[in-house]
């Protein structure tokens, strides 16, 4: 796995464009993923992750733009490339008709493992995943959780390059998504590189980078870490009491972008032209003395994840690519 | 590298990627087989429906015509004519249920199809016959059934002639037409008929009679085709549509198994369920009906695969066309109605206007009908008839492509 220097990325996308009539569902996205990368693709429903992954895949085409999947030249070449991807479905997507064991005998199959590989391959994944006392069990049978354990069994029998998976914890269970994420961890240890999309900050932080859309559109690139120091000295805590009163209060000062309440504090992203969090807090408890709310404490924070995807939200493009 | 390893690597290359092949479309066609044995409707359905279409058409279907219900107007009255109206009822094809007091009482219960004939005795039939000269019966039939109408026709005449014969001593000349028949339309009683009465009932006429005696015998062998083309198309026709509305679509397509190998996958199966069809109805035309199996079963199987084949490859063009299983039984629909109707099965294929045996020419159904008669019925063997064999593997040929070029493996 010793990787050249030039070589080229799992995934090269440029510009890639797809509409649907009048909607554009992406919309000239540029992308570059290397090998072994877990990488992240972030966004609000509709902003066109799915699209992107299908395109990806070779399963739409695109409108526009090119892409080059593991050398290969999609949607042209993705029928030589299926065999090195594995790709988990938002919706559950294997055959809730047939066995357990009987959707990882047809993956393996129809991915065309000769028997003695299959075999193998199939006894592990069933031993790695826990799925024996469930093997018999036919696939519509099972709960969420295992569900969506089959179905990571199932996308990575035939040991891919590159696995995609669409929001593949969404509506599980948080010991569940952590459960999964380091079963994610252990297939991309082994050296399969990782394009997951995601809902859960918690998730899109352990990413090596992530992408973030906004309607279609790239509106970030970059490691978690990259995009929130981004944010440096935006966010300040304060204390106050009571939150709801000062929320209210706080949207009429020029100062703030967001505000969200967590528990008797309110987080605070400041506005990209205010000054930093140290001022302008003692500006922000000024303010809300004045609006008849004495008393305020602010604190600088550290920016997480989730006041990127504000920020993105609120329209801003200035974190693009801070990692 | 040699030429000669050359070579060997590239034949071994070949080997290599038809063996993928042949793994992933078995893998298809297992996978169909075991969704096809969890879906009890589904195995309901293939079982069923040639049962329960055997014993429909068998016993409902039955163009032995007799015991026609029939209105008698006897304006005669004598022990003459109570004799002859006995004598009708005798033959077992008509049963006397009602007595008419007027001609327009008799007009109405035809149309109201109360009874499907009437018998009209002329009030001087007595004195006709002691004079020597020739009474008119009239029989009138309802022919907007035709197969009644002809019963009507065979065993009136029939009557007719015994009459005749038997009165022969009394009468004369051209008077010995003692019966004539009057048809409710003009669908050819022979050159005796002639319209004696106005035009009792006014009818369309459908030519659904057969020249030749229709029976179970002939009809069973015909049952086999109708009943494969509708199961057997249904089937594949919701095969593709079931996995896009399961959403399993998306996961099929992302997997190497190329658009073919989907197809065959897909059709496999149900070629060895169309064998056990075929032999469900066979059985049981045995069993119940007597219908004779003269020839080889083996050449049925030869002849009845690529039968199967055209028909499960019409199903997937369709599914790979049709948004939604709704759409794909509607689509099947208007396959299905022209080969039933068209194909010889329903009309006899040589009394069909010319376009409509043009059309029923292009219909696998045809062939296939041609090819179960003459192996069930007649005993051919399967290379006497291998013009219609590859007729039908013709039509297997271009419905297959169409279904693998019409069928993608992309989302939108």
């Amino acid at each position: 796995m010793a990787a050249a220097v030039d070589e080229p990325g799992v995934i090269e996308a440029r510009g890639l464009t797809r509409s649907f009539g009048s909607l554009v569902a992406v919309d000239g996205v540029d992308l570059s993923v290397g090998r072994g990368e877990v990488f992240g693709c972030l966004g609000p429903n509709g902003s066109g992750k799915s699209t992107l992954m299908r395109m990806l895949l070779g399963l739409l085409a695109p409108s526009a733009g090119e892409a080059r999947v593991l050398g290969r030249r999609i949607p042209e070449e993705a029928e030589e490339l299926r065999p090195a991807v594995g790709y988990m479905t938002q919706r559950f997507s294997l055959y809730e008709d047939l066995r357990v064991g009987e959707n990882l005998d047809f993956a393996a199959q129809a991915f065309g493992l000769p028997r003695a590989r299959r075999r193998a391959r199939v006894a592990a994944a069933i031993d790695e995943y826990g799925l024996e006392p469930h093997r018999r069990k036919l696939a519509g049978n099972l709960s969420g959780g295992w569900k969506q354990r089959l179905a990571l069994a199932v996308a990575t029998i035939h040991e891919p390059e590159l696995l995609v998976l669409d929001e593949p914890t969404a509506g599980v269970d948080p010991e569940s998504r952590r459960e999964f994420w380091e079963r994610l961890f252990e297939v991309a240890s082994r050296g399969t590189t990782i394009f997951v999309s995601t809902h859960y900050m918690d998730e899109a932080v352990r990413c090596h980078r992530l992408c973030i859309l906004r309607d279609g559109r790239r509106a970030a690139l970059g490691t978690p870490g990259g995009l929130t120091r981004g944010l440096a000295g935006r966010v300040l805590d304060l204390a106050v009491d009571p939150p709801e009163r000062a929320i209210a209060a706080l949207r009429g000062s020029p100062r703030v972008a967001s505000t969200t309440q967590l528990g008797d504090t309110v987080h605070v992203l400041l506005a990209a032209d205010a000054p930093p969090a140290a001022r302008a807090g003692d500006e922000l408890v000024a303010f809300l003395e004045a609006a008849g709310l004495p008393g305020a404490r602010a604190t600088p924070s550290a920016a997480n994840l989730e006041d990127v995807f504000v920020a993105l939200l609120l329209g801003e493009e200035l974190v693009e690519d801070a990692g | 590298m040699s030429a000669s390893s050359r070579v060997s690597s590239r034949a071994s290359f070949l080997v290599e990627a038809s063996l993928g092949a042949l793994r992933r479309t078995l893998a298809m066609a297992r996978k169909e087989f075991l969704q096809l044995l969890r879906d009890r409707l589904s195995v309901g359905f293939i079982v069923g429906i040639p049962s329960l279409q055997l014993v429909l058409f068998g016993y409902a279907i039955n163009l032995d015509v007799r015991h026609i219900p029939t209105a008698v107007l006897d304006r005669s009255q004598s022990t003459l004519s109570r004799k002859l109206v006995g004598e009708l009822a005798a033959t077992q094809t008509f049963r006397i249920v009602r007595s008419a007091r007027s001609e327009a009482e008799v007009l109405e219960l035809l149309e109201r199809g109360e009874v499907g004939a009437a018998v009209v005795i002329p009030p001087d039939l007595d004195r006709r016959l002691h004079r020597g000269r020739g009474a008119e019966i009239s029989i009138l039939a309802d022919a907007s059934n035709p197969t009644v109408a002809s019963a009507v026709a065979l065993s009136g005449q029939g009557y007719g002639r015994s009459l005749a014969a038997r009165m022969q001593p009394f009468l004369s000349g051209e008077a010995s037409a003692a019966l004539r028949l009057v048809p409710g339309d003009r669908t050819g009683f022979g050159p005796e008929s002639d319209l004696v009465r106005p035009e009792p009932v006014r009818v369309e006429v459908l030519p659904f009679y057969n020249p030749e005696k229709r029976t179970a015998v002939f009809i069973v062998p015909g049952l086999v085709g109708v009943i494969l083309t509708m199961t057997m198309m249904l089937m594949t026709a919701l095969a593709l549509v079931r996995e896009r509305e399961r959403g399993t679509f998306e996961f099929l397509i992302a997997t190497p198994v190329r658009r073919s190998e989907v197809m065959v996958g897909k059709i496999l199966p149900y070629l060895v369920v169309g064998h056990v069809q075929v032999a469900i109805v066979l059985a049981l035309g045995a069993l119940l009906f007597d219908v004779p199996l003269r020839g080889s079963l083996l050449d049925l199987g030869i002849g009845s695969l690529p039968f199967l084949g055209a028909m499960l490859s019409m199903g997937l063009v369709v599914s790979s066309l049709a948004r939604n299983q709704f759409q794909a039984t509607q689509m099947s629909f208007f396959f299905f109605l022209p080969s039933m109707l068209l194909s010889g099965f329903m009309f006899p294929f040589e009394s069909m206007p010319r376009p409509a045996q043009w059309i029923g020419e292009l219909l696998p159904l045809t062939h296939f009908l041609r090819i179960v008669r003459g192996v069930l019925l007649k005993g051919a063997p399967i290379e006497v008839l291998w013009g219609e064999v590859a007729a039908v593997l013709a039509f297997l040929a271009v419905a297959l492509g169409l279904a693998v070029r019409t069928f993608r493996k992309r989302l939108a």
